[in-house]
């Protein structure tokens, strides 16, 4: 069984965001690029799908769109243990662009079940996975906190108000995840970094499709009024009742 | 043309956040000079809805039907852009969590609509359109602009709040047309667990980090979300060593939420931790280290040991709630 993981590349989590002097573009000067965290998640745990020799995945591949300067990231991706990875040419402007172009590629592959992190630590637009289901009326599962398989066919346990839910689908499905699917992303090893360097990594060419929302200018948040220190639990509730009235 | 508005039904239940989407609704109502319409699908009364008319809801479209009582994204999505057509609706709100992510975007693809999730306020153009949204996982907002005829928000509602404004209320039956109401996902199996409150909707979250020093402490966290009606969250290493479930993780890597109060409790506040609950109305930071970076973004702050601090604490608001 294959198993396609959507990846994002987002500046790392430890970076101090900037925009260039009219604030109307992310300014990338010394910035680090990484898998998304929650693809990264994602990655591990279908790397580790594949690994298990129980289980029928016995392919992991990756896409991104983006243009060549995503192809450290999906060169990390190799690293980690996906088998092929995918680059879709094209600096998308928004999550539809996105899910349009994976949607074109996918249709005409062939996967057990895709994976999409929640949301893109970037533009943070948290729709992606639904936009493709939608596009490719396949059926999405979000939380999804582990796999299992019956034979071949794969059983989804997510996460629900009052417990967890293990569930099968008909037809391909689009796993949305987050935390939880994996606890801790997998660190490349030597080995799977110098065999990385071999592995196929395809460019496609992005179909046209325009967005549907604009990113226009950017602003940081505003300001706290600073922090007041208190001396003891008897103040803080004071506070919180007489002053700020949130209890 | 109206404003449509996606009211959660739980049960048979609205909860207040339909109230704030409502408010919020209002708001752009006054601008636009359109109707608030609502939707709401699956078995309701109409006593339930009746508590809508106090925020501006005029007219409720409801499907009121066995059939779509359990929610297929699918399904509902279909529902909605039928009452779309039906209302000619301009904008579509959403609540800002799991229900939201998971149809709002479907939605936008289905009638071509710009979707703009985590709003975090009012519009602040209408010709053209842009709002600003969270980016950068709180480390930034972006203001987008949505070209479409249609649009779709999710407002990020504890920044926002109620407003009244009572108006009479016409609730419809809706009957949509839906060629296949059944789902293509199959539960086989189901694990109940004792049900706290959902981290994404929670009011109040309390959060607590390695400087509870083990995982059975954080059993006097438990008992302080319980007095409070609050949920649990921790930081990323308390979730990375196991100490508590992983879907409590929030944060840069976990969830990112913006709750009206949220107690980190012996949480130094990394900056990934920070930008996961930096849309917080109010943070409450107690830390031995009083030169920890929470204090920074916190707006109340108390330094000592969250494992003297929150018995106390518990124990002074239960005399509190008590009183009230």
């Amino acid at each position: 069984m294959r198993v396609l993981v959507c990846i994002s590349n987002v500046p790392d989590t430890t970076t101090k965001i900037r925009f260039n002097a009219e604030a109307t573009k992310f300014d990338d000067t010394g910035v680090q690029w990484v898998i998304n965290p929650w693809d990264e998640l994602a990655l591990t745990r279908a790397v580790e799908l594949k690994e298990d020799a129980s289980s029928p995945v016995n392919e992991v591949v990756i896409v991104s769109v983006g243009l060549a300067v995503v192809e450290p990231t999906l060169r990390k991706g190799l690293a980690i243990g996906a088998d092929k990875a995918v680059r879709i040419d094209l600096e998308p402007n928004d999550a539809y662009q996105t899910a349009v172009q994976l949607a074109e590629y996918i249709k005409n592959e062939e996967f057990g079940f895709i994976v999409c992190g929640i949301e893109s630590g970037d533009y943070n637009d948290a729709s992606v996975g639904g936009m493709l289901a939608e596009i490719l009326d396949y059926t999405s599962v979000s939380s999804v906190s582990f796999v299992s398989f019956e034979g071949d066919k794969p059983i989804f346990q997510r996460d629900v108000a009052d417990g967890k839910e293990q569930v099968e689908v008909t037809g391909t499905a689009v796993l949305i995840v987050q935390k939880g699917f994996a606890r801790v992303p997998k660190i490349p090893n030597m080995r799977g970094i110098m065999t990385a360097r071999s592995k196929p990594l395809e460019v496609i060419e992005a179909s046209s499709c325009e967005p549907l929302v604009e990113f226009v200018s950017y602003k940081m948040p505003p300001q706290k009024g600073g922090v007041k220190m208190l001396n003891s639990a008897q103040e803080l509730i004071d506070c919180l009742v007489n002053e700020a009235k949130i209890i | 043309m109206s404003i449509l508005v996606y009211i959660r039904n739980v049960n048979g239940k609205i909860k207040k956040q339909s109230l704030e989407l409502t408010s919020y609704a209002q708001a752009l109502s006054e601008s636009l000079d359109l109707p608030i319409v609502g939707i709401v699908i699956g078995e309701i009364a109409e006593e339930e809805l009746q508590a809508l008319k106090l925020y501006g809801m005029k007219r409720v479209l409801r499907v009121n039907d066995a059939q779509y009582n359990k929610r297929v994204n699918r399904v509902y999505t279909k529902i909605i852009e039928q009452a779309v057509i039906e209302t000619d609706a301009k904008y579509i709100l959403f609540p800002d969590n799991n229900q939201g992510k998971a149809i709002a975007p479907r939605l936008s693809v289905r009638i071509k609509a710009g979707f703009v999730p985590h709003v975090m306020d009012l519009p602040h153009s209408y010709e053209p359109f842009m709002v600003y949204k969270r980016a950068f996982t709180g480390k930034a907002l972006a203001s987008v602009q949505v070209n479409t005829d249609r649009k779709i928000l999710t407002p990020m509602l504890n920044s926002f709040g109620l407003r009244e404004n009572p108006v009479d209320l016409t609730i419809e039956d809706f009957v949509p047309e839906i060629d296949e109401p059944q789902s293509r996902l199959n539960v086989v199996n189901k694990e109940l667990e004792a049900g706290g409150v959902s981290l994404m909707d929670a009011d109040i979250v309390v959060s607590g980090g390695r400087g509870l020093r083990s995982a059975e402490n954080f059993s006097i966290l438990e008992e302080l979300a319980n007095t409070l009606g609050a949920a649990t969250a921790c930081s990323r290493p308390v979730a990375d060593d196991g100490w508590r479930p992983a879907n409590e993780h929030v944060g840069q890597t976990g969830k990112i939420i913006a709750p009206n109060v949220y107690f980190a409790i012996g949480i130094s506040g990394a900056i990934q931790h920070v930008a996961g609950v930096s849309g917080a109305k109010c943070i409450v930071a107690i830390n031995t280290d009083g030169d920890a970076p929470i204090f920074d973004v916190a707006d109340y702050g108390l330094v000592g040991d969250g494992l003297k601090i929150v018995p106390e604490l518990n124990s002074l608001l239960k005399e509190v709630l008590a009183d009230k």
